[in-house]
């Protein structure tokens, strides 16, 4: 164990006579590896460099050491080869083995003085390798180089171990740290000076090529491809912090390799709704027809109905409201193509109303005077086709109970009188409203609303499916489709929420109607001329200055009263009828509500709150804000003014804070019949 | 227009990582409105490296309105309708990374706005590494000036849950709630009213907590557990595909499970106990309480709730875009 070392002999001669014989058989293998390459290896980077500086460090000092340096290149090559097609298992092995090694050997002062620490096996080794020249390296006892070092005693290492492990017919080299760490077996037998011959070590490196070349069952894919491909995608996308991720990145390899995504043939057909939308609105944004651009560019630049939809789209953005731009942008072409398409006068984007399925964009337009909607005509007749229906069952009815012997006594109910839907252009159908779900898509017309859809719609709460014809199933019984319910709810919330400063609108001249129509107010008004816009801190300040400018709806659905028994005399039906009318005659009180043009201040209380929240929408410029006032009665209604501009817009999914408002929650379960696919 | 926009917007960008990945999976229709929304917002000229670099962010923006993408992610929520006006995004952006350098969190969120009578709260979440611990929750009036909230306990929730009425918007309001409490005052029993006061404050830190524990959603394979225990932000994940998106069980609750122990033997082996740690959205009582869309197309996929309406989940199919935001009354 105490040998001495011995003297520095440069018997580098005979050891580099066999490393140039290795180093013709393994130039061929990769041999001129370019130098930054190295550091590339992961594993290695800690040791490429410093090997090479301790090479260049060994070139320095010794120059008559060229075989053993040219010995240290290709030995690192060598290993570098065998990394590769190994996985590091050899770099494994590098890094503990030179531990044991290198302290006694590189520094005979420090073997000395660690005394027993390394292996008397290891002590034939060092004088071996100290034989072979490496004395050199006792010159370099920097502490800098004391892990460096070893690596080149480590290679030696490695092929005795080499030898060792190929006499216990194990190709591979194990990455099993008690191998390197218990020099002390006894089954360790010190190394020969011979390095074996390179064939065995090839064969072993073919056979664990071979072995990771096999390609999987389920894949046409070898593992060594797959890893190869791994290492590839990890070098060129250099994710941070790659071991926490490698699980992840495995599989998406995979993944890539075994399902590839393109397909030339055929569209991708998840995406055909996204090219179909595309498509269609895509024919929103090109000009229709061919037209002179000239002469189409003044008809356009003429007033039209179109509405100025970005710029309400800007101020409401200021109040914190709206959809995006671009959706905006679509929504105005949109509405651009209605206009084209349907005779109108004044069109007006109302809001958004959000459905479980789909969503709807809601025009509030009117049309040109004269031009009555056929559509209207023929629901009117429908209507009375299905009055006609009825009497028929009556009297059928009536047949067969006075066959019956016993006769059935007749309910004493009569249903309430139909109140008479208001006309158009008046009340609660003051205007038409188109809706389309997505923009691109054909506007659908609504058909107006009567007083009992409105009255019913005040005692449901359901949400919208997004399709029209959807029926709306609830208690107490709704009549009507969900077209129907929708434009009950758009009348409701107009109605409450049209508002405007006041001093826009203003009543005509017109002073005798208040006589005449009996207390019911006037139901027409029209711009102020001389209207100059209220400052936006008084707008804020008080909801006096605002004024609503739609008719209130009345507990009976409309806005002008009518009284239903009126009705009933003057139609011809059954006697009992007249007999039951005037029995009934209980003196029906006329409904009246708040006139038009009454301001905000005066509109009651929910739950001990405003209905109205205003605010300002910018605190830190108030020069420039805008006046932002909020519904707390149908959240999702926004007015916003700003000197002589104003609007408002509604975006909700129709919830109408009402006193069951702790209950809220429970209704929305109890709303629950539409299960959206 | 869009077609003069486009070749300077990428030449701007210089191709960097960002920039497919943000846009992987959208319809040129949706890029050239993105570019023209953000021309049109203003936001093109002055701002042109704060929207650079708001790209690069892209691809890592995950979960809640991340500071770093919130632009993106404001303009793809929008479709409820509610959303900031620019004067508080900007304070958002600016005020958000300030907190996060201030509290040392990992990221900051920005999870919403409650609206209330006079004022509204914007309300941000700091995380730490672990997704799934608890959140620090702060809120603001303005965007600018952020204090923390106190963590919610069961007693809060107790509380508060006999307030109610929308919020006023001053967190140092008081409730008064009367009750009928019994006192024991020698020997007799007798029923007293007591009146009880309850902050705002405490109101707030309950609203928040019941809204995340039950509708904040994340869709699956966004996070990942590791064997050590914390839970990782997925940097592999590509977004669902569209078949997965549409479909209830592919988000998940981003909470600690409740149901995922009462799986049968047969449904835990199907699942990945890396990815699938959470609850799924499909067994949600009430059922029927999500509604899915597609806007754009199939470009967009939102998530609305109704059981808190005003919570809108968005994700851009095969992208890694996805967040939600709370705007609503609470």
């Amino acid at each position: 164990m105490g040998d001495p070392p011995t003297d520095p002999e440069p018997p580098s001669q005979p050891p580099s006579s066999r490393r140039s014989s290795q180093v013709s058989q393994r130039r061929g293998l990769e041999l001129s590896r370019p130098q930054p390459a190295f550091p590339e290896e992961a594993e290695q980077i800690p040791l490429d460099p410093s090997i090479l500086q301790s090479n260049r460090g060994i070139l320095a000092s010794q120059a008559n050491l060229q075989g053993w340096s040219l010995g240290a290149s290709p030995t690192q090559q060598e290993n570098l080869t065998m990394f590769q097609a190994e996985e590091a298992q050899l770099g494994g092995v590098e890094y503990p083995s030179p531990n044991m090694g290198f302290p006694s050997e590189l520094q005979p002062q420090l073997y000395l003085e660690e005394g027993g620490i390394q292996a008397t096996q290891n002590a034939g080794l060092m004088l071996q390798q100290l034989r072979r020249g490496q004395s050199n390296l006792f010159q370099q006892l920097e502490s800098a180089y004391l892990e460096t070092q070893p690596d080149l005693l480590g290679q030696f290492n490695m092929y005795q171990r080499d030898d060792l492990q190929f006499s216990q017919h194990e190709p591979y080299l194990r990455d099993e740290p008690t191998l390197q760490f218990s020099p002390s077996e006894p089954g360790f037998t010190p190394f020969t000076l011979e390095v074996p011959e390179r064939e065995p070590l090839e064969l072993a490196v073919q056979n664990a090529k071979a072995y990771l070349l096999q390609t999987s069952v389920s894949c046409s894919l070898s593992l060594y491809e797959h890893l190869a491909n791994l290492l590839t995608k990890i070098l060129d996308q250099r994710p941070e912090d790659p071991l926490s991720i490698l699980e992840s990145l495995n599989r998406t390899t995979q993944r890539e390799w075994c399902h590839p995504k393109l397909d030339t043939l055929r569209d991708d057909p998840e995406m055909q709704p996204t090219y179909e939308m595309a498509d269609r609105q895509k024919a929103l944004f090109l000009r229709s027809g061919g037209g002179e651009g000239q002469q189409e560019m003044e008809e356009e630049v003429a007033e039209t109905a179109v509405p100025n939809v970005m710029e309400t789209a800007f101020y409401l953005e200021q109040a914190g409201v709206g959809l995006s731009s671009d959706e905006s942008f679509r929504i105005f072409l949109a509405l651009k193509q209605l206009v084209e398409q349907q005779p109108i006068h004044t069109c007006r984007f109302w809001g958004k109303i959000l459905g479980l399925s789909r969503s709807y964009l809601v025009a509030e337009v009117s049309f040109r005077e004269g031009e009555e909607e056929e559509g209207e005509e023929e629901a009117e007749e429908m209507m009375e086709g299905g009055e006609g229906m009825d009497a028929p069952d009556e009297e059928e009815g009536e047949e067969d109970e006075e066959k019956d012997t016993d006769i059935i006594p007749k309910p004493m109910w009569k249903p309430p009188p139909v109140i008479p839907r208001e006309e158009s252009r008046s009340g609660t159908n003051k205007y038409l409203y188109f809706v389309c779900t997505e923009p691109g898509r054909p506007w659908t017309r609504l058909p107006h609303v009567t007083p009992v859809q409105i009255v019913q719609a005040r005692k449901i709460k359901k949400f919208f499916t997004g399709f029209l014809d959807a029926p709306v199933v609830s208690y107490p019984p709704f009549p009507g489709n969900e077209a129907n319910y929708l434009r009950a709810q758009i009348a409701r919330i107009s109605a409450a929420t049209h508002i405007s400063p006041l001093g826009f609108y203003q009543f005509g001249e017109e002073e005798g109607d208040e006589e005449e129509e009996g207390g019911a107010g006037r139901d027409s008004y029209e711009e102020n001329p001389d209207f100059e816009g209220i400052p936006v801190l008084e707008l804020v300040d008080s909801t006096a200055n605002w004024v609503h400018h739609a008719q209130h709806i009345l507990p009976q659905g409309r806005c002008t009263w009518v009284n239903p028994l009126q009705k009933i005399e003057e139609e011809e039906e059954l006697g009992e009828e007249e007999e039951k009318a005037d029995e009934g005659m209980e003196g029906v009180e006329q409904e009246v509500g708040p006139p038009l043009l009454t301001p905000l201040s005066e509109d009651a209380e929910i739950m001990h709150m405003s209905p109205w929240t205003t605010r300002l929408s910018c605190s830190l410029c108030p020069q420039y804000s805008v006046a932002v006032v909020r519904s707390n009665l149908w959240p999702g209604a926004y007015a916003y003014a700003s000197g002589k501009i104003w609007c408002e817009v509604h975006t909700h999914s129709t919830f109408h804070l009402d006193a069951m408002f702790s209950s809220e929650v429970l209704d929305l379960g109890f709303g629950f019949h539409h299960i959206y696919s | 227009m869009g077609a003069s926009v486009r070749p300077s917007f990428s030449e701007g960008l210089g191709g960097e990582q960002g920039w497919p990945e943000a846009l992987r999976g959208r319809g040129p229709q949706a890029v050239s409105g993105i570019l023209t929304a953000l021309r049109r917002a203003g936001l093109w000229s002055p701002r042109r490296q704060l929207l650079l670099a708001t790209w690069q962010a892209l691809s890592r923006a995950l979960g809640t309105m991340d500071a770093e993408s919130l632009l993106l992610s404001l303009e793809l929520a929008s479709g409820s309708g509610q959303g900031l006006s620019p004067d508080r995004r900007a304070s958002l952006l600016t005020s958000l990374p300030l907190v996060k350098r201030d509290y040392r969190y990992d990221r900051v969120l920005f999870w919403g706005r409650i609206l209330g009578l006079v004022a509204d709260y914007y309300i941000a979440q700091g995380l730490s590494e672990d997704q799934l611990a608890p959140r620090k929750t702060l809120y603001s009036l303005n965007c600018m000036e952020w204090s923390l909230l106190p963590p919610a306990t069961e007693e809060m929730m107790a509380q508060t849950s006999v307030v109610k009425g929308r919020f006023m918007g001053d967190p140092s309001h008081e409730y008064e709630h009367t009750e009928l409490q019994k006192i024991n005052e020698g020997g007799k029993v007798f029923e007293e009213e007591v009146v009880v006061q309850i902050k705002e404050e405490t109101r707030l830190v309950s609203i928040i907590d019941q809204i995340d524990k039950a509708v904040a959603i994340i869709p699956r394979g966004a996070l990942f557990k590791t064997p050590f225990g914390p839970i990782h932000v997925n940097r592999t994940f590509e977004g669902l595909s569209l078949s997965e998106a549409k479909k209830l069980s592919s988000y998940f609750h981003f909470r600690e499970p409740v149901q995922l122990k009462n799986k049968t033997l047969l449904e835990k082996a199907d699942l990945d106990p890396s990815l699938d740690f959470m609850d799924s959205l499909e067994h949600d009582i009430p059922k029927g309480s999500w509604s899915i869309q597609m806007e754009r197309g199939n470009a967009l996929v939102v998530l609305r709730s109704l059981l808190w309406p005003g919570l809108t989940f968005f994700h851009a199919p095969r992208t890694k875009n996805c967040g939600y935001i709370y705007v609503g009354t609470g």
